[in-house]
């Protein structure tokens, strides 16, 4: 169970990106939702590590990681996929599910972490992890390195972009076999109707504060409402161009 | 041969026994064990130290360990190897040095090679230095490379300096004939206070020919490293060179490319960065479990494999 309790983050020393976030995920899935510059990916990249709350606290299983370097917090069971991919020279794919599953894995099981995620195995096993990949490719390599981690705890950051060619369906498929194996939580953050379709429970965070929280039936017809009023807005607009 | 000579012959060479094939072994400056056979010769230098290599036309899938062995402490050792290839061939020559120094005094070990490559031959040149002992006993190791291909030659050498040697100057030279293609990749990390210059000078002289230059290398701590490439372009011809370095705690890497276009039709490229390992990759590994030194391994061994 990942709880968050006043969790603020001030940027700069200045910018408040995150104000009193509170919390508690224990569902299989969660999505993180919400306007652009809403604070979505800071959220994650707190729950990971790699920025520090300016306050408040962050507790996994009741543990207080709030301080906790990215490394501890990998160890204790957070996963955490990039919203863009890093590139990395010289070292090639086998190399990074490896890594990721943090003890010596045959051909066969890195292979199979690869089909996971729709990607050729034979293809890509041996590729350099380097600008010859596209984002796409990158994007499903990120997303096999937490299958093969396997925490309790995976947040991915936008899982769908660039992986247009590859169906939601199976991306689902993925999230749904990655809950089997470690029934732990997953957190996704995104803007796809077709993923805040298969949450448990639905986050909207808008302006560094949690508007709503609450289950996808409580939360997903309120949003698709307003998403049409847009298109609505939208198209008063056209018509009056016209 | 003792167990330091049998583990740098490991280190350098990889080998555990007497090679398979065409060897010559050279053991703190003297001949330490040499086999021809029917396709290729090894034959001493006689006016000066070294050996050279004979290869028959046609003769394909062969290969010659040339390896160098210093335990010695205070020897500077230089040695000419020239290598004649024939026609139509496809060989590989495992080269390399290693020094063990612990005696307080200066090795050394420069190693003078001059390929004559036959046309449409295909040669693979692999070249392993390495060093060990303490560290005050100084390892320096200055090779010169000079290749010269002729019609549709092909060469592809591969370098390897990690770590051991505290002064290495490189040169490497080559001149290349029509269709001929020549392919050089170089690693190099220097740690302490180890000072590492290479200079590269190629000149593509034949219509389609073609050079590629990649070197990869790491500065740590206090070291400093040079990389100095001279492409020229005198035919319609094609010529890259990357040069990409990362550096660590106060190392130094001084990019110096050229390029010269002699010719309309010459098509000349050169890459260079130099910087930090990024932030980002160092978080990525470290999202996976591993500390940052861990993770600052990996990202090293990956970028020099």
């Amino acid at each position: 169970m990942l709880e968050l309790k006043n969790v603020g983050f001030v940027a700069d020393g200045e910018v408040e990106i995150l104000k009193d976030v509170s919390l508690t995920i224990n569902e299989r899935f969660v999505a993180i939702t919400g306007p652009n510059g809403g604070g979505k990916s800071t959220l994650a990249k707190l729950i990971a590590g790699i920025y520090e709350p300016t306050s408040g606290q962050i507790l996994l299983d009741g543990v207080d990681i709030t301080h906790m370097s990215i490394t501890d917090r990998a160890k204790l069971g957070v996963s955490y996929a990039f919203q863009q991919p890093v590139r990395f020279k010289g070292l090639q794919v086998r190399d990074l599910i490896r890594l990721a599953a943090g003890r010596k894995i045959t051909i066969t099981e890195a292979c199979n972490y690869l089909s996971e995620v729709g990607l050729c195995a034979r293809d890509y096993i041996d590729r350099e992890v380097n600008a010859s990949l596209s984002g796409g490719e990158l994007k499903r390599i990120e997303i096999a390195m937490v299958l093969a981690r396997g925490t309790k705890l995976s947040v991915f950051d936008e899982p769908e972009a660039g992986i247009d060619l590859w169906s939601f369906q199976n991306l689902i498929h993925v999230f749904e076999k990655m809950y089997e194996e470690t029934r732990g939580s997953i957190l996704i953050i995104s803007h796809q109707e077709r993923i805040l379709n298969i949450a448990d429970k639905i986050v909207v965070i808008r302006d560094g504060e949690v508007t709503k929280y609450g289950t996808r039936d409580e939360i997903l017809p309120e949003l698709l409402e307003s998403a049409d009023a847009g298109n609505v807005a939208c198209d008063v607009l056209t018509q009056k161009i016209k | 041969m003792d167990e330091i000579q049998r583990t740098l012959l490991k280190e350098v060479a990889d080998l555990d026994a007497l090679p398979v094939g065409a060897y010559n072994i050279r053991a703190n400056g003297a001949a330490a064990g040499r086999n021809s056979t029917a396709n290729i010769e090894i034959v001493p230098k006689e006016d000066k130290p070294g050996i050279e290599i004979y290869i028959k036309p046609g003769t394909k899938k062969e290969s010659v360990h040339i390896p160098v062995i210093i335990t010695q402490t205070g020897l500077t050792d230089l040695v000419y190897n020239d290598f004649y290839i024939g026609e139509d061939c496809d060989v590989t020559i495992i080269a390399g040095c290693g020094i063990h120094n612990c005696g307080g005094e200066l090795s050394q070990h420069d190693g003078i090679h001059t390929f004559y490559i036959g046309k449409n031959s295909k040669l693979r040149y692999v070249e392993k230095h390495y060093g060990s002992g303490d560290e005050v006993s100084k390892r320096v190791m200055n090779p010169t490379t000079i290749v010269h291909l002729d019609e549709g030659a092909n060469m592809e050498m591969e370098t390897t300096q990690i770590a051991g040697i505290d002064d290495t100057d490189r040169r490497t030279e080559g001149d290349l004939k029509a269709g001929a293609m020549l392919v050089v990749k170089e690693k190099i990390l220097t740690t302490g206070v180890q000072k590492a210059k290479t200079y590269f000078n190629v000149d593509l002289n034949g219509e389609g020919c073609s050079a590629n230059i990649i070197s990869r290398s790491v500065a740590k701590e206090n070291s400093w490293q040079h990389f100095d490439s001279r492409i020229n372009g005198n035919a319609p011809c094609a010529g890259h060179s990357e040069c990409d370095s990362i550096i660590m705690d106060h190392g130094c890497v001084t990019a110096s490319p050229q390029l010269t276009a002699n010719d309309i039709d010459a098509s000349l490229i050169h890459e260079a960065a130099i910087g930090k390992i990024a932030g980002e990759q160092l978080m990525k590994l470290m999202t996976l479990g591993l500390t940052e030194k861990e993770a600052e391994e990996q990202i090293v061994n990956g970028f020099l494999k």
